[in-house]
């Protein structure tokens, strides 16, 4: 062991030492190689996954070829080819689920996109107390969904709750029945879902406008540009990537929208709320058509899987 | 002076755009205003769990009202109705909840299963946490440091496996937790919020190790170490605080967490986001046990945003979108 001062050389003398070591030995006095080491600690997590979702991926594919039925364990199960798919496809009800769930997806992305882009745009002014404002509204985005729903089923109660009494003190419309009536129960989970995930969208517009080199304003400034075209031609193009990831990923998690919507509406009334995941759960766990609903399982698998594959692209390329 | 200009602009974003004070007035304004709204149906609900069930209920909505604590000790407690002969003849009450509960003609029969399912979400919780940050620390270190075949492809597989609707996966695995004899058991739920949390762990992780430098690591293998005790004794100290914002990110997920939860649980072990919803069932229109049950769930997690503020943009992001 030497002292401070020489320690630097000693170093150097150590990877000369190393350098010249071959490998085999290297190994032996090293323990495990760095392969070894690299498979050790990555294979854990592939076979849990593999496990818990893999297989049980290929299971819903085998079983929407089947016509197995989960509450009767007992029966023979019987290959039925494409029938569930066939089924699945010719059955009208589901556009309107899909409908439904489009109806949902698109107009929460536009609104969120909307308010979320205005107020990063503010909040990027820098005003005395940002941040403190930021992480307050920032909070509705962390709490569970479901419990979400359930507390909002109170406020949008038509007589008593808070949300009906706030509507009327700008315009007397009397009591506001959000969740009982056909024509505003797709707005009520457009509204909740506005009111917890805007903050996201706005997270990564400001995370985007962060991003934007100075010089580029002062270029613009230099040749006259206006407050418009400084938005237009630069603005908006360098946050582009994080306003997609951001409607990717909200979009494919509102695409399986489940807990809130179940537990503020449960689909209703009727079918008007009736989003995928919401009829997946009928038909798998209450009507227990499993082959038939694993069948339905694959289609929004697939569809996902898509939409991710677009999702990681983009994630790739705001990471550069 | 040109230099110094260059760094600060590169560091602070556009200040260039140098709002007017006016400008930054108005953002103020219409910010504070934007979330002061978003407030509202939080802080209505921590107001109704302090409200009586009567005043839950009332037309136009009591914005001054007298605390109670009913709605708490509604939420622990399961009651039965007596008559009121009855209740005058069990003499003075005891306690305090015990006088709130004979006002309604009522007497305490026992604890609700609240505390159970409250205490079933801290098991899990935790139980999964550790073992997803504990896998995605090593297969995040395994990512960072080595070469990998295919490695791209098995992150993407490792995202991809996060993606999946819940339901969706959910048909399958209540099969196979049947057939394992894994429903309705903590381990189960454990193992189902371990494989969803992991790919966030591990893409969180790389992010945190990819900034740790490597010549640490290697200084401490020139000094005798093997790869194990450099990053036992060198990468993890490093990556400590990356390692606590993942767990808690772990955590608020697998605390929030409802499909699984409602699709695989029942009596034994049910976690709170199932629960909450069906107290209203235990005693009518309840909604101040309700909004007190909320309240206990949501209140850590609101302590934890604040914690995590910094961090948040990393967590929603996979670790992709850092500052």
């Amino acid at each position: 062991m030497t002292d401070q001062p020489s320690g630097r050389s000693a170093d150097s003398l150590t990877d000369r030492v190393a350098r010249a070591t071959p490998g085999a030995v290297v190994q032996r006095v090293r323990g495990l190689s760095d392969t070894a080491i690299a498979w050790l600690f990555i294979s854990p997590t592939i076979l849990l996954l593999l496990a818990i979702n893999i297989f049980p991926l290929i299971w819903t594919v085998y079983l929407s070829f089947t016509n197995y039925r989960a509450n009767r364990p007992g029966r023979a199960i019987d290959w039925v080819g494409t029938r569930n798919y066939e089924r699945l496809l010719g059955n009208e009800d589901i556009w309107g689920y899909l409908q439904a769930t489009a109806h949902f997806v698109v107009w929460t992305m536009v609104i969120q996109v909307f308010i979320g882009l205005s107020l990063a745009l503010l909040i990027n002014r820098n005003f005395k107390g940002a941040s403190f404002w930021t992480t307050v509204i920032l909070i509705p985005m962390m709490l569970s969904p479901a419990v979400v729903g359930t507390f909002w089923t109170y406020l949008y109660q038509p007589q008593t709750g808070i949300f009906s009494y706030i509507i009327n003190l700008f315009v007397a419309v009397g009591p506001v029945d959000m969740i009982g009536s056909v024509d505003l129960a797709p707005w009520s989970i457009i509204i909740v879902d506005t009111w917890m995930w805007t903050p996201y969208i706005m997270l990564l517009c400001l995370a985007g406008l962060r991003s934007i080199p100075e010089y580029l304003y002062e270029a613009a400034e230099i040749d006259r540009a206006n407050t418009w075209q400084k938005f237009w031609y630069i603005t908006l193009p360098r946050i582009m990537p994080f306003l997609m990831l951001a409607v990717l990923f909200r979009g494919i998690e509102n695409f399986k929208m489940f807990d809130m919507v179940v537990e503020l509406t449960s689909g209703g009334p009727g079918s008007t709320t009736e989003v995928a995941s919401i009829n997946l759960k009928r038909e798998a766990f209450e009507k227990w058509r499993t082959g038939y609903s694993s069948a339905f399982a694959v289609i929004l698998f697939v569809t996902v899987f898509g939409l991710g594959n677009i999702y990681v692209k983009a994630l790739n390329k705001v990471k550069q | 002076m040109s230099a110094a200009t260059t760094s600060s602009a590169t560091t602070r974003a556009h200040s260039v755009v140098e709002t007017s004070a006016r400008g930054k007035w108005f953002a103020g304004l219409v910010v504070v205003a934007y979330a002061l709204i978003t407030l509202i149906p939080l802080v209505w609900i921590l107001a109704t769990s302090l409200k009586s069930p009567p005043d839950s209920i009332s037309y136009p909505p009591k914005v001054i009202f007298e605390p109670s604590m009913e709605g708490y000790v509604n939420l622990f407690t399961t009651r039965s109705r007596q008559t009121a002969e009855y209740i005058e003849n069990l003499g003075p009450a005891e306690t305090w909840y015990d006088e709130i509960v004979r006002k309604r003609n009522m007497v305490i029969v026992g604890p609700s299963r609240f505390l159970d399912r409250y205490f079933n979400s801290v098991v899990i919780g935790f139980g999964s946490t550790f073992l997803a940050v504990f896998l995605g620390t090593l297969a995040a270190y395994g990512f960072s440091r080595f070469k990998v075949p295919l490695k791209d492809d098995l992150l993407f597989f490792i995202l991809s496996t996060r993606m999946m609707p819940p339901i969706a996966v959910a048909i399958p695995i209540y099969l196979m937790y049947r057939t394992l004899g894994l429903s309705d058991t903590a381990l189960g739920m454990i193992l189902l919020y371990t494989a969803v949390n992991v790919s966030l762990s591990v893409w969180l992780l790389k992010g945190f190790m990819d900034e740790i430098p490597r010549e640490y690591e290697e200084a401490a293998v020139v000094d005798g170490y093997t790869r194990l005790q450099a990053f036992w004794k060198v990468v993890l100290p490093q990556a400590r605080s990356g390692i606590a914002a993942t767990a808690i990110f772990c955590l608020i997920f697998a605390w929030n967490e409802y499909a699984f939860a409602l699709l695989l649980t029942s009596g034994n072990a049910q976690t709170a986001p199932p629960f909450i919803p069906i107290i209203i069932g235990e005693g009518g229109l309840d909604w101040p046990a309700v909004a007190a049950g909320t309240t206990l769930f949501l209140l850590p997690i609101v302590f934890f945003t604040v914690l995590l503020r910094n961090q948040l943009l990393r967590g929603i992001t996979f670790g992709a979108v850092r500052k």
